[in-house]
């Protein structure tokens, strides 16, 4: 299952559709923005996306891990518009028979969001607005093509 | 996609039509729309574009009815 949002992620709801009775393991990862960062104290995060191309990629993502980790189940939800700190961003969920496919699974989906879906941030602080920049060091972590 | 020029139009433009069949010609011609396009396309080094929703290199062809979309890396996650 896969959502873009504009509203905050209920984490409990989520977990709770992980958990069914066939599976072995569930492991879920939470992004959390951010209250500073190197420059300063963030007032918000506002997160930009392509519409229709943003919602192609995750599927995308979702599609490749489930047959690969043989997920029996995988919620990818990101968020998008004004997110304050502490508040969550982005929520991927994976559920299958071993703990060592739901992990590998689960650090692949979030790893691939960051490099291959199109979402923009902007960091706003008191008197500044800073479009962050992609991360080398996470570009260089994909290794799959599919 | 080709644009085609009549008349004076033609005459000031020293052309009568232009080609723009990949992103590269895409990027040429948008280049010269203004300082501020030029900036962007030619002086950044980092942009990323796709075509209906696909991400392509700049030899990419581009057809009449392509959605064609600019942007920087993603910072998502």
């Amino acid at each position: 299952m896969i959502k873009v949002q504009k509203q905050k992620i209920n984490i409990s709801e989520q977990n709770k559709k992980l958990l069914m009775k066939k599976i072995g393991a569930a492991v879920n990862f939470i992004g959390i923005a951010r209250p500073t960062n190197n420059s300063g104290k963030i007032k918000y995060i506002e997160i930009e996306h392509y519409p229709k191309m943003t919602e192609t990629k995750i599927k995308e993502i979702e599609i490749f891990a489930t047959k690969k980790w043989k997920l029996d189940k995988c919620i990818i939800i990101h968020r998008y518009g004004k997110i304050k700190p502490g508040e969550n961003i982005v929520y991927v969920g994976t559920a299958t028979q071993h703990r060592n496919n739901a992990f590998k699974a689960c650090e692949f989906i979030i790893d691939y969001l960051k490099v291959k879906a199109p979402f923009w941030k902007i960091e706003k602080q008191n008197n500044k607005k800073i479009y962050v920049k992609s991360i080398k060091k996470d570009e260089n972590k994909i290794k799959i093509n599919y | 996609m080709k644009i085609i020029y009549f008349s004076w139009l033609k005459e000031i433009l020293g052309t009568s039509s232009e080609n723009i069949k990949n992103i590269e010609n895409l990027i040429k011609w948008l280049s010269a729309k203004s300082i501020k396009h030029k900036k962007v396309f030619l002086k950044s080094k980092n942009i990323r574009c796709a075509i209906n929703h696909q991400i392509v290199n700049k030899n990419s062809k581009i057809k009449n009815k392509d959605e064609i979309a600019f942007f920087p890396p993603f910072t998502g996650g």
